[in-house]
This record gives C-alpha cells, sequence and structure tokens, in this order.
C-alpha cells in the first residue's frame, strides 16, 4: 500500500507551516509522527494534496517543567515523555500513560501534538490531558488562542480545532498525590477496550480532590466529573469506587465493535475505573 | 508526479536517489536501494519486519514516507554484520535458534540491536517488553529472548574485557 500523491513541505517554522496551510486550505494536512495519519493515506481513506511535515520546527520541540506549569511542546514524541525525568518526578502519569501506547518503535515516532490533535477516540492522551485538565495552545492565522482539553473534543475526529491552525504544545499543573493509567487492550499495539485516567489527593483518611476521564468509550475521552466527586470526603472504600463507577458509566456511551458488545464495554470500563482508582489510592 | 532528490546517510555511506515523496522508506531501502535485508510483513506497523534504525532509534519503515526520511541516518540489518563477520546478535540466534522462518530476523535484529544500546543489561522482561513491536509466528519468542540475553551477556564480558 502507498499513499495516493502529494506534495511535501517541511517548514522550519509555525509562521511558515501556517502560510503553508492557508495557501493550501483543506488540501493540506500538517504531519507529525505520521502513525495515524500515514496507515491513513496508505488505505487511501485520507487524501492529503500538500503534506507539512513538523519535523523541522524546533519550537514545537522541549518539554517544560516549571514550579507552577508543565508545558510539552506539539512535536514531543512518547519515547521523549517516557525518558524525561523531570517530567516524570512532576507529573509521573504522563509516562505510565505512554508506555501504554502501542509498541516502542511507534513510541519513538508518534508525539503528543498527533495523539491530543487527531480526535481519534482510541487515543489514549486525550483522556490523560481531560484528567489533567490540560490547556491545548493553538495558532493560527488570527493568532494564538488557549482551548481547555475538556472543551476541545466535539466528536470523533472533529476538535475546536480549525484547519487552518496547528496545536502547538499542551500544558497543565504538576500532580500531587495518587495517580493511575489503567488500560484494557487485547494485544500490544490495540487501542483500548476501555482505559481510565485516575488523580486524586489525600487528606487524612479521606478523598480530598479526584479527577476521571475515559478512553475509547464514547465518540470523544470522557472526562466524568460526577465519578471523581463521589469520592471526595469518603476513604476510597468499596462503596465509594461503586459509586463512582456507576457515575462513570452514565456518562460513557461505548458502541460495540471488534472490542465486544455494549454491556462487555461497560463492564470492562468498571473494572479499570475500579483498578486505576485503588492504585491511585494506593499512591496518595 | 515530480521526484525528489533524496540524500541519507545508510549504513554510514552517503547515498543519494530519486523518489516519489510517497515512496515508503522501506520501499525506496529495498527496491531503490538493494537493501533487501529489512522485510515487508504485515505493512500496517504492527509486526516490525520492516524495522531500521533512523537517526538513533528504531522506526517501522512501512510507516515512513520517503520525504521525511531525506536526511536521515539510517541503519539496516546490512549495516550490523557481514557473512564473513556476524555481529554477535547474529551469532546468538543462529547459536540459541532464535529464529525458524527467518522472516521476522532482520527486524528482530535491528531493534535488539537499538535496545541493547539504550539498556546494555535487561533483564528477561524489559527485553519482552522492548521487543513487544516484533512478531514472530513461528518461534514462541523463547528463543529469540534468550539469543538477546546471550549477546547483552557477551558483549557486556567484552565490554568489562576492554577496560
Amino acid at each position: 500500500m502507498i499513499p495516493g500523491h502529494f506534495e511535501y513541505h517541511r517548514p522550519t517554522d509555525v509562521a511558515s507551516a501556517l502560510g503553508i496551510l492557508a495557501t493550501h486550505g483543506d488540501e493540506a494536512r500538517a504531519l507529525a509522527g505520521g502513525h495515524s495519519l500515514i496507515p491513513m493515506m496508505k488505505l487511501r481513506m485520507a487524501a492529503v494534496g500538500h503534506l507539512v511535515d513538523l519535523q523541522a520546527i524546533p519550537e514545537l520541540r522541549g518539554i517544560e517543567v516549571g514550579p507552577g506549569r508543565i508545558r510539552i511542546g506539539a512535536m514531543v514524541t512518547q519515547a521523549d515523555i517516557i525518558a524525561h525525568a523531570g517530567l516524570t518526578a512532576a507529573a509521573p502519569i504522563l509516562a505510565e500513560t505512554a508506555l501504554m501506547i502501542a509498541d516502542p518503535q511507534v513510541r519513538n515516532m508518534g508525539t503528543i501534538g498527533g495523539n491530543v490533535a487527531n480526535g481519534d477516540p482510541g487515543n489514549d492522551m486525550p483522556a490523560l490531558m481531560q484528567c489533567l485538565d490540560a490547556s491545548f495552545e493553538l495558532r493560527g492565522p488570527e493568532g494564538a488562542r488557549t482551548v481547555k482539553a475538556r472543551a476541545f473534543y466535539e466528536s470523533a475526529y472533529v476538535t475546536a480545532r480549525s484547519d487552518d491552525e496547528l496545536l502547538t504544545a499542551v500544558s497543565f499543573a504538576p500532580t500531587g498525590g495518587g495517580y493511575a493509567y489503567e488500560k484494557q487492550k487485547r494485544k500490544v499495539g490495540d487501542y483500548a477496550t476501555a482505559a481510565a485516567a485516575v488523580i486524586l489527593t489525600r487528606a487524612g483518611a479521606t478523598c480530598a480532590s479526584a479527577s476521571i476521564a475515559m478512553t475509547n468509550l464514547a465518540d470523544t475521552p470522557v472526562w466524568a466529573e460526577a465519578a471523581g466527586a463521589a469520592l471526595v470526603g469518603t476513604p476510597v472504600d468499596a462503596a465509594a469506587i461503586k459509586a463512582a463507577v456507576a457515575a462513570m458509566r452514565a456518562a460513557i456511551s461505548p458502541t460495540g465493535d471488534n472490542r465486544g458488545p455494549v454491556a462487555f464495554k461497560h463492564h470492562v470500563a468498571g473494572a479499570v475505573l475500579g483498578h486505576a482508582i485503588a492504585r491511585a489510592w494506593s499512591r496518595a | 508526479m515530480s521526484k525528489m532528490h533524496l540524500k541519507m546517510t545508510v549504513n554510514g555511506a552517503e547515498v543519494e536517489t530519486l523518489a516519489e515523496p510517497r515512496e515508503l522508506l522501506i520501499h525506496v531501502l529495498r527496491e531503490r536501494l538493494n537493501l533487501t535485508g529489512p522485510h515487508i510483513g504485515c505493512d500496517t506497523s504492527h509486526c516490525g519486519a520492516c524495522t531500521v534504525d533512523m537517526n538513533g532509534k528504531s522506526v517501522k519503515a512501512c510507516t515512513v514516507v520517503a520525504a521525511q526520511a531525506n536526511g536521515a541516518s539510517i541503519t539496516t540489518i546490512e549495516g550490523l554484520g557481514t557473512p564473513d563477520a556476524l555481529h554477535v546478535l547474529q551469532r546468538m540466534f543462529r547459536e540459541h535458534h532464535g529464529l525458524q522462518c527467518g522472516f521476522c530476523t532482520p527486524g528482530m535484529i535491528t531493534r535488539a540491536w537499538r535496545l541493547l544500546q539504550e539498556n546494555p543489561n535487561p533483564t528477561e522482561e524489559e527485553v519482552r517488553f522492548g521487543m513487544s513491536g516484533n512478531l514472530c509466528r513461528c518461534t514462541g519468542y523463547q528463543n529469540i529472548v534468550k539469543s538477546i540475553l546471550a549477546a547483552a551477556a557477551e558483549m557486556n564480558a567484552v565490554k568489562e574485557a576492554a577496560e
């Protein structure tokens, strides 16, 4: 399988990339790691007239770990995230999640920007970004703007980013307390049957705050606000976990597919969330 | 459609070739540069038979378009050893029966070569995790893991002896 014809561009700064996108409109697509787009081009399910490769733009790289804010450039790869000790110290759930994406070769190419911007409900980083209450930086012909991860996803592959904009970075606050990303998949490299991102904090014997988001259980990632709220003020015992799972199940809308029927998705979603909460609490 | 002039460093040598930007790196290597060591298995970035090293990282050459690789430094199985002077990984795959049909082997060894640079002293579990992007449908992996661990041990012994 070989992609259809395209003209190749390799701009060296964001302004030039935006210029190419503006000139060619919906004929043009930005290429990050390419491990979602190139397979679609090979299958001829994506027709791209102008491929704008972002690999040579230094301003899209780099991980900045500040005291109050962590910022990750769009072209940072999953392998970069896993290898970054400072990031893992400040927000260990990033590496825990990245390690569950695909396999080593794919993680060497796949980027955080591509993962969150593509809008594929199977991708893992969007739910994590919602769990973290991250912000996405977008740049377009009108300038820069910021969109919250929780407001970015509209439906499968449809996001708040317009065709002439680039997602340039993600940012979020360092995490304290407990965390877990739990993913059920059929095999290495598969998308999640269901996955759960959990961040929580402890005050004495009870949970002080909790944020929960789910992967591949609707046509967008699902930030289950009520599920997090169900844990707050509790000792995170079996009853609290059961309540959180029930609240999460009310927020998801999985469809039956080759990973199983709807009832099975609900079952697996409950199982991964239960495990994730227990692991996060044990780390809090 | 017009071809582009591709310049790459392949197995240490500067090479130039003409290719359409949409050609896959695996096709450029196999069909334009006659490096038929890396194989095309699944052609969908799952099996890892096409694994090569690009700019110091293992990648699946079926999911890189030629234009992306322009300017890159590539290492294939041909760059690791020769029939007369096998790389220690190649020797250990032979000694420990790390292959049966051999189709996945170039990708396995090229990936293992990079893995042992990233982690020169891996545990069995780390080998399995680090090799999880390479599929073998014959061996059941047992002897592949054994071969890689044996290669790591020998490479470390040689390194220690040199120090």
